[in-house]
């Protein structure tokens, strides 16, 4: 296992060391202790590997991220795994908000609480949180999974496109467009298949489906006052 | 018309009203009938004060000029060399500006991009990411990073020559992107991850940073990602400029692209585009003050676009500080957008060349703003390529003719000095004085 104290490494070569890795590498696990809350770690991974960042993080910890796998043993700032496009982010701890924005594709996990706008505008990638989310969660969310095993806030799925939410416990409120769908064997199947991914037990017919109502998809001025 | 009633009274004669003019009435009778506000492509429309109501004053027994056809007269531009290991080195201070696939067809990017490669300089992608024909035929290709992210990927973000954070536009400060059902086809439709034909809407803020200590920490993160690389700009519209370039600088940018009011669109609402924002005139002077009062000017380079059309208005940007222009508008005519030998489809569209805005209805005759693969055919991309060449070269001779006018050797050179304002107007934005005086508006020490 390879340790870097970011205290003393610094980001630059922390992250350089880090993109260094290539496809092949032996180096599969690293351990970054000491990072005090500093952005942008471990951003812009592309090679499989497992990064362990040992405290909490700040904005943007694993941005875009492909392939690897990071875990925060703590818990994360604002834009954790923006734009994730492959790969899985465990958060020990709770999520600020934007959790995942804009992500186009792998996992997201958050054993505690994600804040506001988690998963905003997300576009393909599945994020699982164990506990609550905050509001405006998946707003403008175009493709992709958000489970939310507690609660939602107010305003879930905003304007929300073809992505799909799974809640176990209550929603606040609704976003504009977004409504309570029907939970048929393909949803409990893949709801199964996140949980499973994401390590949480929890039982799939426990949850109700959002998910968009399509009529804001075209304007139409008796909708106007929808926004 | 001098009629006169049953009773010998004579008639006043019919006056229109300047308040409900003919465009305005037209413009209720549309709303009325439909319930939905105009939306459009371009610009700002209505006349504002511009680079029109600035001259140079050329040489004479004060200040000698440089020969023509014998002296040079540099026109090279870097950019972004403060904090990127590769800064951006551009044969012409003209780029061109980001116009989105999706809103532009395939070829008309490619051409773009053909165009821009060469005359030396720089061509930006938009909302819709990056495509392989305009990477492929982009020697500098500047990648947007918009509020929307369509299509961000780090792979093409590291194919990038330059990242550009796009925070305004000077069509629409405070507004997002439009596209319309109509132009989303199937490859538009992947490339944002969404059904086909519906409305897109893009976001007009970002979904993970707001403000100016946020931008900070969100620069450092694109570095990172990019190894420090290459160099990452901020556009604005120009709004505040004082302001936003300032905040700009402070979060680290390397260089500032400032889009006044008359700056083109692919679509939004009329009302956004002829009443929000400033004239380009009116924004240069207070951006180059904060790159100034931060003792970063020409460290930070000042990219100014919005109406840019000639080697004039480039001159005149650059005399009153701005390091670079972009053009986006202009650009598309060169390509062949609303060209005359259109006009009896222009009519068919109800409109006339030179007035055609509905970019956003993919029914383009001249196949530019358009996904309608029998209308994007009648566009040739090589040809296209050389005519933008050839615009981008002519452009850059006019300016060159002007700046060795005033006697100077390079383009960056010149400067508030060598020019004078015909309006009041022109005089308080551009800060030169007004022609004939040794004066602006709100000059102190200096009264008349
Ligand atoms: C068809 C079209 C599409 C545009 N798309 C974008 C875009 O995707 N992102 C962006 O920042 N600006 C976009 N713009 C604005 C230009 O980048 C630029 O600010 C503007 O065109 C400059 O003004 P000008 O058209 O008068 O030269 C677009 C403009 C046009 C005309």
């Amino acid at each position: 296992m390879q340790k870097i104290d970011l205290s003393e490494t610094g980001l630059r070569a922390m992250n350089k060391m880090l993109h260094g890795q290539s496809e092949h590498t032996n180096q599969t696990t690293w351990e970054i202790v000491n990072p005090k809350g500093s952005h942008a770690i471990a951003c812009g991974l592309d090679a499989p590997i497992e990064v362990t960042v040992k405290g909490s993080t700040g904005y943007y910890c694993a941005g875009m991220n492909q392939q690897a796998t990071v875990n925060i043993h703590g818990s994360a700032g604002p834009g954790t795994g923006e734009n994730i496009m492959s790969g899985k982010i465990v958060i020990e701890g709770d999520a600020s908000q934007y959790l995942g924005a804009t992500g186009h594709g792998g996992m997201i996990v958050v054993k505690g609480n994600a804040s506001s706008r988690c998963g905003i505008s997300m576009k393909g990638v599945n994020i699982v949180v164990q506990g609550n989310v905050g509001h405006m969660s998946a707003f403008m969310g175009q493709s992709g999974n958000l489970v939310v095993c507690g609660d939602a806030g107010d305003a879930l799925g905003d304007s929300c496109y073809e992505a799909r939410f799974f809640i176990r416990g209550e929603v606040k409120s609704l976003g504009a467009d977004c409504e309570k769908k029907e939970m048929r064997e393909e949803h409990l199947a893949l709801l199964q298949q996140l949980l499973d991914e994401a390590g949480i037990d929890a039982d799939p017919t426990e949850f109700t489906r959002y998910g968009s109502a399509r009529t804001l998809y075209n304007f139409d001025v008796d909708n106007a006052g929808a926004y | 018309m001098n009629k006169l009633d049953p009773q010998g009274i004579p008639h006043t004669t019919p006056r229109q009203s300047a308040t409900f003019t003919h465009d305005i009435n037209s413009d209720i009778r549309r709303a009325a009938a439909t319930g939905i506000y105009d939306i459009r492509g371009g610009g700002a429309k209505r006349k504002v004060p511009s680079f029109d109501d600035l001259l140079f004053l050329g040489a004479s027994i004060s200040r000698y000029p440089l020969e023509g056809y014998r002296e040079k007269c540099e026109t090279t531009v870097t950019i972004g060399g403060l904090n990127a290991e590769n800064p951006i080195e551009l044969d012409i201070p003209i780029t061109i500006a980001g116009m989105s696939f999706g809103a532009l067809s395939g070829p008309a990017k490619e051409a773009l991009g053909r165009g821009a490669s060469a005359a030396g300089t720089s061509t930006t992608t938009g909302d819709g990411g990056m495509t392989p024909e305009e990477r492929g035929h982009s020697s500098k290709l500047v990648y947007q990073y918009l509020p929307s992210r369509y299509g961000m990927n780090p792979n093409d973000l590291r194919k990038a020559d330059a990242i550009e954070i796009v925070v305004g536009q000077g069509a629409k400060p405070g507004g997002g992107g439009m596209l319309l059902g109509q132009k989303i086809s199937d490859r538009v439709a992947e490339m944002r991850n969404l059904p086909k034909g519906i409305d897109q809407r893009s976001a007009c803020r970002h979904p993970d940073w707001t403000g100016p200590d946020d931008l900070e920490i969100k620069i450092l993160e694109l570095r990172e990602l990019t190894g420090w690389k290459v160099p990452i700009y901020v556009k604005v519209a120009g709004a505040r400029p004082y302001y936003d370039t300032t905040l700009a600088i402070k979060a680290g940018a390397d260089a500032v692209v400032l889009d006044g009011m008359q700056g083109g669109t692919a679509a939004t609402q009329d009302v956004f585009i002829e009443h929000v924002g400033q004239p380009t005139l009116a924004i240069v002077r207070p951006a180059v003050q904060a790159l100034q009062d931060l003792g970063m000017h020409r460290k930070v380079q000042l990219i100014l676009s919005g109406g840019i059309r000639s080697g004039a208005d480039v001159a005149k940007a650059m005399a009153l500080g701005a390091d670079a222009v972009a053009i986006g508008t202009a650009a598309l005519i060169a390509l062949g957008d609303n060209d005359p030998k259109w006009e009896t489809e222009y009519n068919a569209l109800g409109t006339t060349a030179g007035a055609y805005d509905d970019w956003h209805e993919g029914q383009d005759p001249a196949g530019i703003t358009t996904q309608d693969p029998d209308l994007m055919a009648r566009f040739d991309p090589v040809e296209g390529g050389r005519r933008l060449r050839n615009y981008l070269k002519v452009m850059t001779l006019e300016a060159q003719t002007i700046a060795r006018a005033c006697g100077k050797n390079h383009l960056h050179n010149l400067e508030p000095e060598d020019l004078v304002a015909l309006t009041m107007e022109a005089a308080a934005m551009a800060q030169v004085p007004l022609a004939g005086t040794n004066w602006y508006p709100g000059k102190s020490g200096n009264s008349f």
